[in-house]
Order: C-alpha cells, then sequence, then structure tokens
C-alpha cells in the first residue's frame, strides 16, 4: 500500500471511529436524561451512585445463568403476555392505549428497519465515491496529457464530497435511525408495562373470584379478602402510574420526534449546501482550465 | 490544436483556426488541380502543401474569418473530393491551409519529444492530414440521432429497429436531413466492414455496442418489464454514441459504406455478422490464430515512440477497467439507495398515520413525501452515473482494445515485410547456387523469382511505413479526442450531481418549517 493510500485509510477509519463514538454518546446521553427526567427515577439511590461516584465502578457483567434466566423470564413472558391480552379492559384510555401501542411499535419496528438499510445504502455510495477518487488519482498521475491536472482536480473533488456524504450517512443514522431505533424500545418498554398492567388485572379479577368463591364456600375468606385487596392495591396504584407514564411518553416522543426531525433538517441541509459549494467550485476551475 | 502548429504570437486557438482557412481558401484550387493530376501515391500530393506553406506563411497576417466564408470554403473541397476515389478522398478534402512545417512538425496537444525523430515525408503527410482533420473538426456538420426504437416481428425472430436520422450540411450526401431504419445487426455489418478496409492499415475504428444474447431474448419474448425496456434504451445510446464517434473521424466518414448505411433506406441484411454462422465461427479461428501469432511475434522495435505509446495504452486500460468497476458499484448502490428510500418513505406514511398527535402526524407524513422525492432524485442520479459516466469509460475500454489491435496489425505488418526479406535472401543464395552449377534455366529462374522478391520487400517496406504514419495520426487524433471526451462528459457528470444537490436544498428547507411547527 503506498503511503498515500495508507494515510488515506488512517484518516477513513479514524473519522468512522468518531461517528460511532458520536452515536454511541449520544444514546448514553439520552438514556440518563430520560432516568433523570422521571420523577421517580431520579431519587433512586443507584442513580445517585453512578453519577457521583468519581472511581471505578466495578459492574459484573451477567454471567451465564443469569442470562439463561433471562431467556426463560422471557419466554414465560410472552407466553403470558399472548393469555393475557386476551383480556378486555374497562378503562377507555387504556384500551385505546393498547391498540395504539401495539400498531405504533409495529411501524416503528418496520420504519427503523428500512431506515437502517437506507443509511447502510447511503455509506456505500459514499465509500464508492472514495474509491473512484483514488482511481482518477491514479489516472492522473500517470497520465501524460494535460487532462491530467483535470483527472487530479476531479479526485479530489471526490474525495471532499465523499467525506461529506459519509457525514450525511451518519447525520442520518444519528438522528433518524437511532431516533426509530430508541422509540423502537420505548414503544416496547410501554407494551410491557401494559402487559403488567394487565397481569395485575388478571391478578385482581382472579382475587375477586377466589374470594367469591371462598365466600360461597365459607372458608379461608380472610385470606381471600386479604389477597383480593392486596391485587385491588396493586392494580390500583399500577393504573395510575401507567397513565402517568403513558401520558408522558407521548409529550416524550412529540417533543423528541421534533428536536430530532428538525435536527435531521438542518443538517442535510448544511451538508447539501456544502457539497454544493465544493461541486460549483470544482467546476468553475475545471471550466476556467479548458 | 492549432497551437502548436502556429508560430507563438498567435495564442488564441480558435481564430487561428478560421484564419488558416482563409489562407487556404485562396491557394486551394491550385492545390487541387496538383492533387488530381498526380493521384497515384500520396507523396507527390506532399509538395504543393509544401509550397503552400511556403506562400501562406507571407499571407498569414488574413485574418477575421467568417462563418459564410468557412462554409463556403468547405463546399469547394466536398466538391472536389466527390470526384476521387475513397483513398484519395483523405487527401483532397484537405485544406491546404499553412502546414507551417518550419516549426513543430507534429501537431499533436502534448507536444512529445520523441516527435523530432520523424522523417521528412511523415512531417508533410501529417500536418496535411492533421489540417484536414482539423478543418473538418471546426467545420463538422453533422449531427446523427439514434431513437424511436421499436419491435419489428414476433417470437423469436423479432428484432428492434432503430432510427437513423442525420442533419448535415456536407454536400456529399445527397439531402440534408435525412432518415433510415436500421437494426442492431446492421450496426455490426457496417463495423465489420470498416475493420476490414481500414484496420490493418492502421486506422483506428471504433468498435460497436457488443452483443448480448440474455437481453435480446428477454426483448424478443415479449416481456414489457423495466429491465428490457432498461436494455433497449442502453443499446440505443450505445449505438447512437457508436455512429456519432464513427463520423467523427475524417477518414471514415468519407467512406462510401457508411454514406449508404447513413443514406440509403434498403440495406442488405449483414447476415455474417451473426455469431454462429460460418464468417462468425471464421472470426473466432481467426482471434485465436492472432493470439498464437501475437506471442511468437518477437519485433525488433526500431521506434521507441511506439513502445512507449503502447506502455501507455497498458497502463491506461488498467486504470480505465478499476475506475470502471468502481463506477458500477456506485450505479449499483445508489439504485439500492434510492430502492430503500422509497420503502423508507412508505414506511415513515404508515407511522404518520398511526401516530395520533396531529402536528407529529403530519410532520412525518411530510417526511415521507420528503424521501419520495428524494428516491427519484437518487434514481435520476443513478441513471447520469451509468449513462454518463460509466458508459463512456466501457466505451473507452472497448476503443483502446481496438487501438492494441491496430499496433498488432503493425506487427503483423512488420513480420510481412521481415518474412518477405528473409525469403529474397533464400532467394538471392538459390541464384548463387545456380550460378556455380551453372544450369542457365534455372538462374532465370532464380532472377525472376528474385526480382518478384524485391518488389514485395520494397511493397513490404512501403507498407509498415504507411502504417507507422497513420498510427501515429491516429494515435494522436485518439488523445485529442479522449481529453475532449473526458473533460466534457465528467463535467456534464458534475453539473448532474450540482443538479441534485439544489433539488435536495429545496426539499429539506421545505421540510424544515414542517418540523419545527411541530408544537
Amino acid at each position: 500500500m503506498t503511503k498515500e493510500e495508507f494515510t488515506k485509510m488512517k484518516q477513513e477509519l479514524e473519522a468512522e471511529y468518531l461517528a460511532i463514538f458520536k452515536k454511541t454518546v449520544a444514546m448514553h446521553e439520552v438514556f440518563l436524561c430520560r432516568v433523570a427526567a422521571h420523577p421517580i427515577l431520579r431519587k433512586d439511590l443507584n442513580f445517585h451512585v453512578f453519577l457521583e461516584y468519581n472511581q471505578d465502578l466495578s459492574v459484573r457483567g451477567k454471567n451465564k445463568k443469569e442470562k439463561l434466566e433471562d431467556f426463560f423470564k422471557n419466554m414465560v413472558k410472552s407466553a403470558d403476555g399472548v393469555i393475557v391480552s386476551g383480556v378486555k379492559d374497562v378503562d377507555d384510555f387504556f384500551e385505546h392505549e393498547r391498540t395504539f401501542l401495539l400498531e405504533y411499535h409495529n411501524r416503528v419496528k418496520d420504519a427503523s428497519a428500512k431506515s437502517d438499510r437506507m443509511t447502510r445504502s447511503h455509506k456505500s455510495a459514499a465509500d464508492d465515491y472514495n474509491r473512484i477518487g483514488s482511481s482518477l488519482y491514479a489516472l492522473g498521475t500517470q497520465d501524460s496529457t494535460d487532462i491530467c491536472k483535470f483527472f487530479l482536480k476531479v479526485s479530489e473533488l471526490f474525495d471532499k464530497t465523499r467525506k461529506i456524504e459519509a457525514r450525511v450517512s451518519a447525520d442520518e443514522d444519528l438522528k433518524l435511525s437511532d431516533l426509530l431505533k430508541y422509540y423502537l424500545r420505548e414503544s416496547q418498554a410501554a407494551k410491557d408495562l401494559l402487559y403488567r398492567r394487565s397481569r395485575a388485572l388478571v391478578d385482581y379479577e382472579n382475587a375477586n373470584k377466589a374470594l367469591d368463591k371462598a365466600r360461597a364456600k365459607n372458608k379461608d375468606v380472610l385470606q381471600a379478602e386479604t389477597s383480593q385487596q392486596l391485587c385491588c392495591q396493586k392494580f390500583e396504584r399500577i393504573s395510575e402510574s401507567a397513565k402517568q407514564e403513558l401520558i408522558d411518553f407521548k409529550t416524550r416522543r412529540v417533543a423528541a420526534f421534533r428536536k430530532n426531525l428538525v435536527e435531521l433538517a438542518e443538517l442535510e441541509l448544511k451538508h447539501a449546501k456544502g457539497n454544493l459549494q465544493l461541486l460549483q467550485n470544482c467546476l468553475a476551475v475545471l471550466n476556467g482550465d479548458t | 490544436m492549432a497551437a502548436e502548429r502556429e508560430p507563438p504570437p498567435l495564442g488564441d486557438v480558435k481564430p487561428t483556426d478560421f484564419e488558416e482557412l482563409e489562407d487556404g481558401e485562396d491557394l486551394f484550387t491550385s492545390t487541387v488541380s496538383t492533387l488530381e493530376s498526380s493521384p497515384s501515391s500520396p507523396e507527390p500530393a506532399s509538395l504543393p502543401a509544401e509550397d503552400i506553406s511556403a506562400n501562406s506563411n507571407g499571407s498569414k497576417p488574413v485574418e477575421v474569418m467568417l462563418d459564410d466564408d468557412r462554409e463556403d470554403l468547405f463546399a469547394e473541397a466536398t466538391e472536389e473530393v466527390s470526384l476521387d476515389s475513397p483513398e484519395r478522398e483523405p487527401i483532397v478534402s484537405s485544406e491546404p491551409s499553412p502546414a507551417v512545417t518550419p516549426v513543430t512538425p507534429t501537431a499533436l496537444i502534448a507536444p512529445r519529444i520523441e516527435s523530432k525523430s520523424i522523417s521528412a515525408p511523415v512531417i508533410f503527410d501529417r500536418s496535411r492530414e492533421e489540417i484536414e482533420e482539423e478543418a473538418n473538426g471546426d467545420i463538422f456538420d453533422i449531427e446523427i440521432g439514434v431513437s424511436d426504437p421499436e419491435k419489428v416481428g414476433d417470437g423469436m425472430n423479432a428484432y428492434m429497429a432503430y432510427r437513423v436520422t442525420t442533419k448535415t450540411s456536407l454536400s456529399m450526401f445527397s439531402k440534408s436531413e435525412f432518415s433510415v431504419k436500421r437494426r442492431f445487426s446492421d450496426f455490426l455489418g457496417l463495423h465489420s466492414k470498416l475493420a476490414s478496409k481500414y484496420l490493418h492499415v492502421g486506422y483506428i475504428v471504433p468498435p460497436a455496442p457488443e452483443k448480448s444474447i440474455v437481453g435480446m431474448t428477454k426483448v424478443k419474448v415479449g416481456k414489457e418489464d423495466s429491465s428490457s425496456t432498461e436494455f433497449v434504451e442502453k443499446r440505443r445510446a450505445a449505438l447512437e454514441r457508436y455512429l456519432q464517434r464513427t463520423v467523427k473521424h475524417p477518414t471514415l466518414l468519407q467512406d462510401p459504406d457508411l454514406r449508404q448505411f447513413l443514406e440509403s433506406s434498403e440495406l442488405p441484411r449483414a447476415v455474417n455478422t451473426q455469431a454462429l454462422s460460418g464468417a462468425g465461427i471464421l472470426r473466432m479461428v481467426n482471434k485465436a490464430a492472432d493470439a498464437v501469432n501475437k506471442m511468437t511475434i518477437k519485433m525488433n522495435e526500431s521506434d521507441a515512440w511506439f513502445e512507449e505509446k503502447q506502455q501507455q495504452f497498458e497502463n491506461l486500460d488498467q486504470q480505465l477497467r478499476k475506475l470502471h468497476a468502481s463506477v458500477e458499484a456506485l450505479v449499483c448502490h445508489r439504485k439500492e439507495l434510492s430502492a430503500n428510500t422509497a420503502a423508507f418513505a412508505k414506511s415513515a406514511a404508515m407511522l404518520g398515520n398511526s401516530e395520533d398527535h396531529t402536528a407529529l402526524s403530519r410532520a412525518l407524513s411530510q417526511l415521507a413525501e420528503v424521501e419520495e422525492k428524494i428516491d427519484q432524485l437518487h434514481q435520476e442520479q443513478a441513471f447520469a452515473d451509468f449513462y454518463m459516466f460509466s458508459e463512456l469509460l466501457s466505451d473507452y475500454i472497448r476503443l483502446i482494445a481496438a487501438v492494441k489491435g491496430v499496433f498488432d496489425h503493425r506487427m503483423k505488418c512488420w513480420q510481412k515485410w521481415e518474412d518477405a526479406q528473409i525469403t529474397l535472401l533464400k532467394k538471392r543464395e538459390t541464384e548463387a547456387k545456380m550460378m556455380v552449377a551453372n544450369k542457365p534455366d534455372k538462374i532465370q529462374q532464380a532472377k525472376n523469382e528474385i526480382r518478384e522478391w524485391e518488389a514485395k520487400v520494397q511493397q513490404g517496406e512501403r507498407d509498415f511505413e504507411q502504417i507507422s504514419k497513420t498510427i501515429r495520426k491516429e494515435v494522436g487524433r485518439f488523445e485529442k479526442e479522449r481529453v475532449k471526451d473526458f473533460k466534457s462528459v465528467i463535467i456534464k457528470y458534475l453539473e448532474s450531481l450540482v443538479q441534485t444537490q439544489q433539488q435536495l436544498i429545496k426539499y429539506w428547507e421545505a421540510f424544515l418549517p414542517e418540523a419545527k411547527a411541530i408544537a
């Protein structure tokens, strides 16, 4: 590999690393801001320790046993979810939210996948620009007619344009794809919340039925009563917080989309203008030469 | 291009061209008569050019070229042309403009060092030819278009007929605007005729577009899908470029076969362009034989220019292939990008529908629309990528193959000459032996044979010189054309990129207020 190719590759890798770094940092920031904005979670001790402890937090990753446990828990949950989703909800609000979330989640999943594919193609097109630039450079240095200057200039243009195109693709990835991915997971979390609530509702209804049965048989009535009380409390608590959370979810969603879409449009504009400037400059020079 | 042939004070290219032609006008008649009187060889023709150069050097100050003058001048030239045989045409049609031989003999774009080593006769020929081609280039008045592909016939015997329209003011054509219907095998037939006439004397004949069995079968079967329409469009554009390149060549333009192709409404079907015909198989056998010969011929290259040029073309070929591969990848990825953007647009629209916050829902639908428009943009850009950049590169890769073929012909010519010389030597030895053995009848026979072979050696040498001369001129022309072509196409391509960016800006600027309006 020649020295130029080597420096070029080094720059490329650096740019890529920077893009990935920016992306990861943004994701972490969003996560922490979210936790901090939540009225209850922000008071969590773990969170405080995370933010304040200025030495190394030795966090242990999940070992095999825990991973297996997680896997089984997921299986059980999804099976249960199917059973529970059959129950019709009394509350209109939650019923509406459930249908909405289901549809929304699916569509966000679709949009997120398509957006990923789009940014990936964009990136491969930008990479092609890079190769074209180096081929043109080789042509320029090897040619002996006056077209060599022409080729070198166009090769330079392609290099610069490629950087811009790569940045466009990275920004699209950052603002659009990541947004959609985040809301994919958020909507999944909201669905999980609804599931928990439905689970509580089912438990409550079961407890009611058990209490009725106990009353009819007239044994263990006290036990049934206390468990019914507990279920009732749990259900009401979860309904209240769920309502609040879902409303928050909506406001947050709207705000996040607005912020990201505005930033996306602004960045696209900035890059397109930069690209245009570059192309026009190059054309002016080339037309001036010929 | 004319710069090298003009003395330094005349810097600008355009005026000098006209100026030369202006000069030529006065002296043309005298030249023509001299040329006509000696139709046999090009050598005498070079002398008048020399005379003219001497004269016109004095009449240089004549300036101010008017368009009408130019047309008249050329009209004169073409009239004379029609009286002569095809081979003479290139010589006669040339403007006897000041050859300016005292300055730089080889008027190529970039002054080459090797040019100084050229022998005297070559200088005159070349300058004359160059003037002719330059004159043709300035008064180049023939426009060819290939359009309206339509399917003729049905089933496996179906074919696509293309309309070839010619607009010209050259008087060698009977009308100024005419069109004919041609099919693909007609184009191939034209190319094979031109190749058989001109390749072995060293002219670079532009190669015709390639056959494609898969593509044509799809069209024949009648599949009206986008890939077959794309194929037809690709072929139409390739045929147009092929014809345009062929008529740009001054020598080929004069060829009667080309004229017949452009003008006559009925053309004999070129059957031997079919791959499986007798001629086709013969071609394949010849190609194989050529390949073997190339490996066995060891030529003593006396002229470094040729060796250098061959090396250059090898390098150029490799570079162009690499570049072509990258551009094809770009076309592919851009098409992918366009498809993915369209898919995303639909998905975003659905998302907008299911979103219950009205402002956000509207913004998402707007985003979907923007992305759809951008997808269109990407598709158009992909077309531009392909038709401008990628096709240019593949054309040139094929052209360079033709150039290499021409160099190979020169080698074959040298081989023939060498063989003739060797045979002559053998014949001389035989004669000597006969002299010693004292067999009078055999001696006479030997003498006859020697005379015959001497003539062949001379012819071989002449042929070799001629082909070398022609190749130098052709390569010079090729280089010029290449530079011009590449520059103009790349600039057009960059302009298409500029357009895309401008459109992008428009779309995103329209979207931004929508995004900001999300409450």
